[in-house]
């Protein structure tokens, strides 16, 4: 593993650390409902203060369930994983490709 | 986390939407005519949208007891600046709205206006200072990512402090309350998307450096940066 690699895996684990010790620390144990969302909290506090709004329009498509949801998230996430591993995939052939042209340039007997 | 689907008075929706159009209109264009005159950066274009797919995708669980995701808008506003951002925001914010019931239509102006214009914005203005200062480059990386994310969260709880300030403590009073939901929750969530940008960045020195070096985040060995500069004392 190169110095670069070792540092990236590092850095991913530092991410996976800030994601997980909430979750092994029970930072959600006082809540009703651990690890809700953020967005889901707010609502409630919009209803705390004003008990008497209504939501005056709402989603034109809303997942059936939460599997549905869940899985339509996966595609987004998978939608932009793979676009960024074309780019880096394409990136990388690229360099060698170019490296290995350069390389034959430089070998060929008399070439230009 | 966006301001969910009818969530804000018509008034509100109106005002946000009418104060993020001209953000992405503008943003249209430059994309339109980064796409024309360089159609090399397509590629890149696409993976600093993806950047923002996947990360925002992400629901990720925080101090808090909660759970939010990170934006991913650092990035593409430290590469391609913050006005291509309020586009590449927008998409993922109309495919969460519409696939998604995550965000809304009639609250689309108020989350454009948080994640599209004033985080990149706040992002790249942080990188730019870092770098004037002549602060490592991941340096500048991390803190713009952070910030970008972090300050996206705390414009929507002051668009909803606005929206529903409280009935005994006022607009301050609201603003603690949205505040401790989303920014405080965004903190360790914050620091991941600064990782994970400079990560990002690293591969991208690693494979890009042409194209890093074209949009002035590497400096060309006069020690200028190529695009930037001309560009930033024109504006």
């Amino acid at each position: 593993m190169s110095r670069n690699a070792k540092i990236n895996a590092l850095l991913l684990l530092a991410v996976a650390a800030l994601a997980v010790l909430p979750l092994v620390l029970g930072l959600g144990d006082h809540k009703e409902e651990p690890f809700a969302g953020a967005d889901a909290e707010a609502e409630t506090a919009i209803t705390e203060i004003e008990p008497d709004y209504e939501p005056w329009f709402s989603p034109l498509y809303e997942p059936p369930s939460g599997e549905i949801e869940s899985a339509l998230f996966a595609v987004q996430a998978a939608l932009g994983a793979g676009v960024l591993a074309y780019y880096f995939g394409l990136r990388r052939g690229r360099r060698q490709g170019e490296e290995r042209t350069a390389a034959a340039l430089r070998d060929a007997p008399g070439g230009d | 986390m966006h301001i969910a689907e009818g969530f804000l008075p018509p008034a509100h929706a109106i005002a946000w939407g009418v104060a993020s159009a001209p953000f992405v209109v503008h943003g249209v264009r430059s994309l339109t005519r980064e796409v024309r005159e360089h159609p090399e950066s397509t590629l890149l274009l696409g993976a600093s949208g993806a950047f923002t797919f996947v990360l925002s995708a992400l629901k990720l669980p925080s101090v808090t007891g909660s759970c939010s995701h990170p934006t991913g808008t650092g990035l593409g506003a430290i590469l391609f600046r913050p006005p291509i951002m309020a586009v590449l925001g927008t998409i993922t914010l109309l495919f969460q709205a519409l696939l998604l019931a995550h965000g809304g239509l009639t609250t689309l102006g108020a989350n454009v206006f948080s994640m599209a214009v004033a985080g990149p914005w706040a992002g790249y203005a942080v990188y730019r200072l870092l770098r004037r200062y002549d602060v490592p480059l991941m340096v500048a990386v991390f803190f713009a990512a952070f910030v970008a994310d972090l300050s996206t969260y705390c414009v929507t709880s002051v668009q909803l402090a606005l929206a529903f300030p409280d009935p005994g403590s006022g607009f301050l009073g609201a603003l603690g309350k949205f505040g401790s939901i989303f920014a405080v929750t965004q903190i360790p969530l914050a620091v991941s998307e600064g990782l994970l940008t400079v990560i990002v960045m690293r591969l991208l020195v690693q494979s890009s450096k042409g194209e890093l070096t074209r949009l002035g985040v590497l400096l060309t060995r006069s020690g200028k940066t190529t695009s930037d500069e001309p560009e930033a004392v024109a504006r």
